[in-house]
């Protein structure tokens, strides 16, 4: 704080102009130098920023789409066509944005997958973990409405399932499915609302979501690969042994994280935009028509876990129930984790166990719900999607019985 | 500890990969056996641009007529392949098309479902949506199919509405099938088998002159779905080289600030 006022008052000029009316120094004093986080961060610990990456990057690419896109029945398959070939420079930005999209789901479901290994959802970061759900189901109906934009085939009739998944909610469901679409059947209406939804209100609320999983972040401070907290043991002047500032260790850091990132990311955008039909799914590239369904009606590769989920169960009201339950079950996390200890390595057999078989189940789900529903597969989606709820339901008992390890009173770290 | 939640995930992979892997019959053995022309591919280069040019000339002759590439500019076409301006007016503009418009048909969509029951479709995407294997697997299958309105049918997209447009260049290859008997569901069904080609009517163009014909055109549509794609690959490149440039002193550049974390 001292430091902060002391360089601020040293510096004149602009600098000092600046912060007698806005506190930037103070920020980054007290938010960024003055919060320490724990040095024994790992891999696992770059996707919360990469998820904040992919987040600008989708905004920035589609302010330049919406630029040129047309959101009706009847130019939107064009103007994208347009964007990709007549726009200067269109065509990155499409790849961008189309790549973007499963790369935010990429990164946040490692995100995600790193707080499930080193406890984050437990005591007291509770509120953290149910903040970045919600982001998760934000995120999910931003992705969702931003694939019917394109009106491609698939758009169409991806549209026509998800949709009609409201219409199964007892009594109200037909009329909810109406409302939606603005017509009786998905068209130009939906489009348009849609189109509204996906470039305004969702994003507002992902970034509204953001800043309130940062500053819930800020609040507890980071847990780390040990699940200990750093609180607990403070040195002289208050701050925590174990913790080193944000900035510049973590700055510095998360910017080879990025480095990397974009490798990947450009990788694809640059060689294999497609990604062999997964990231833009061949029949988007055939105009949306109502009278020709595809072979395989799919969703993306990101919510095909779910619709196995879905297709597994003989009757549709009980599937969508189940799928929607799949999602619910994640926020109770915090509470169905009885364990002594956060992290997994401490943790006993059991739970390895069984979150080895729960990431089994979810990229075996994820596969099947690309596959037609029948035969061994629905069978396979079946065994599958009960694993996955076993992790789940059975969490309170093999938390509790299981033999743990002790926990250091100190992070490990090799420097 | 690491090692061993490491190891524990590997085990985890292999079980979903043996999983998977075991459905995956199933699946083959319902789309029916699989044959030989379904493994044929073009084998498409975008950045050669003789093939690209050959390519565009037989679309102009022999596909335009019916089909349009309406995403595509005539004068984008010229500048992307390097023809020169003069040569794409007289060689590749359809009469009374300007060098800035679209590459549409002259054939109108009512004419053409009277004549054939279906519109042609546009072309521009079709190796996107489709594939450009599919494309040339289809344009490689038709044979003589007497009982068929256009005298021929085909393999790839078998009762197609599209005659033998190639059949001058080709001539109509004659088809061996293979007829089994296979009980489905109690009941006693027939089904044809595709063995092979045998030569019928002969074309102008020999079976590799055809190939190369085909190969180029399909190679051509390649283009027209994504006109872009060679500048893509070629811009990949930097900015691949670039970004490990980058990462690189970005990696330097954190070593040298947390060497004093112990």
């Amino acid at each position: 704080m001292a430091a902060a006022t002391d360089s601020a008052a040293g510096k004149a000029g602009f600098r000092a102009w600046l912060n007698k009316r806005l506190p930037v120094d103070e920020f980054m004093e007290s938010q960024l130098i003055g919060y320490f986080a724990p040095k024994n961060f790992n891999l696992w610990y770059f996707f919360g920023s990469l998820a904040l990456l992919v987040f600008v990057i989708q905004i920035l690419s589609g302010i330049f789409l919406t630029m040129h896109y047309k959101p009706s029945e009847a130019l939107a398959f064009d103007s994208v066509e347009y964007i990709m070939r007549e726009v200067e420079g269109g065509w990155i930005i499409r790849y961008m944005h189309s790549t973007g999209a499963s790369f935010f789901f990429i990164v946040v479901y490692l995100h995600m997958f790193r707080a499930m290994i080193y406890g984050s959802y437990r005591a007291p970061r509770e509120l953290l973990w149910i903040l970045g759900m919600l982001l998760y189901l934000a995120l999910m109906a931003e992705a969702f409405m931003g694939y019917v934009l394109p009106w491609g085939n698939m758009s169409y009739w991806g549209a026509q399932v998800i949709v009609n998944l409201f219409g199964t909610i007892p009594v109200i469901g037909p009329g909810i499915v109406e409302w939606i679409r603005g017509d009786y059947g998905i068209a130009d209406s939906t489009l348009n609302r849609f189109f509204a939804l996906h470039v305004i209100a969702v994003p507002f609320a992902i970034a509204f979501l953001i800043l309130m999983h940062l500053v819930a972040l800020r609040q507890t401070g980071s847990n780390n690969p040990d699940g200990i907290e750093i609180k607990a043991r403070l040195n002289a002047n208050g701050k925590p042994v174990d913790g080193i500032p944000f900035h510049p260790y973590y700055t510095v850091k998360d910017v080879v994280g990025v480095g990397v990132f974009l490798i990947f990311f450009c990788g694809v955008i640059f060689f294999v935009p497609t990604f062999g039909g997964l990231f833009l799914e061949k029949p988007n590239f055939e105009p949306a028509n109502y009278l020709s369904t595809p072979q395989h009606i799919a969703p993306v590769w990101y919510f095909t876990a779910f619709y196995a989920m879905l297709r597994a169960v003989p009757d549709q009201q009980m599937g969508a129930l189940l799928m929607l339950l799949a999602i619910v079950v994640l926020f109770f996390l915090p509470w169905l984790d009885r364990s002594p200890v956060k992290s997994i390595r401490y943790k006993g057999w059991l739970s390895k166990i069984f979150l080895a078989a729960f990431v089994v189940s979810f990229i075996a789900l994820s596969y099947l719900g690309l596959m037609p529903a029948d035969g061994l597969y629905v069978i396979l989606a079946r065994i599958f999607t009960a694993v996955y709820f076993a992790f789940f339901i059975l969490m309170p008992w093999y938390t509790s019985i299981e033999k743990t390890k002790p926990v250091p009173e100190r992070v490990t770290y090799h420097g | 500890m690491v090692k061993s939640l490491h190891r524990s995930f590997v085990a985890a992979a292999l079980v979903a990969a043996l999983a998977v892997g075991m459905a995956a019959p199933v699946r083959a053995a319902e789309s029916g056996p699989h044959a030989a022309w379904m493994d044929w591919q073009p084998g498409n280069d975008v950045t050669n641009t003789a093939s690209l040019q050959r390519g565009a000339a037989n679309f102009m002759g022999y596909c335009a007529g019916c089909h349009s590439i309406k995403y595509v500019r005539y004068s984008r076409l010229a500048e992307d392949l390097s023809i020169p301006e003069a040569q794409m007016e007289k060689l590749l503009l359809l009469p009374g098309a300007k060098k800035g418009d679209y590459i549409t048909t002259p054939l109108s969509a009512a004419d053409a479902e009277a004549w054939f029951g279906k519109a042609p479709p546009d072309l521009s995407l079709i190796t996107r949506s489709k594939g450009s294997d599919y494309v040339y697997q289809f344009m490689k299958t038709f044979y003589a199919d007497p009982s068929k309105p256009t005298g021929v049918d085909n393999l790839a997209l078998p009762g197609t509405a599209m005659p033998h447009v190639l059949s001058a260049l080709q001539g109509v290859q004659e088809a061996k099938f293979k007829v089994v008997e296979k009980t489905v569901d109690g009941s006693k069904v027939t089904e044809k088998i595709w063995e092979s080609f045998e030569s019928g009517e002969p074309g102008q163009l020999s079976a590799e002159e055809y190939d190369a014909f085909l190969r180029d055109t399909v190679n051509f549509l390649e283009y027209a779905g994504e006109p872009y794609k060679a500048k893509r690959l070629s811009l990949g490149v930097w900015v691949i080289l670039f970004l490990l440039v980058f990462t690189l002193f970005a990696y330097l550049l954190k070593q040298e600030y947390w060497k004093d974390i112990k």
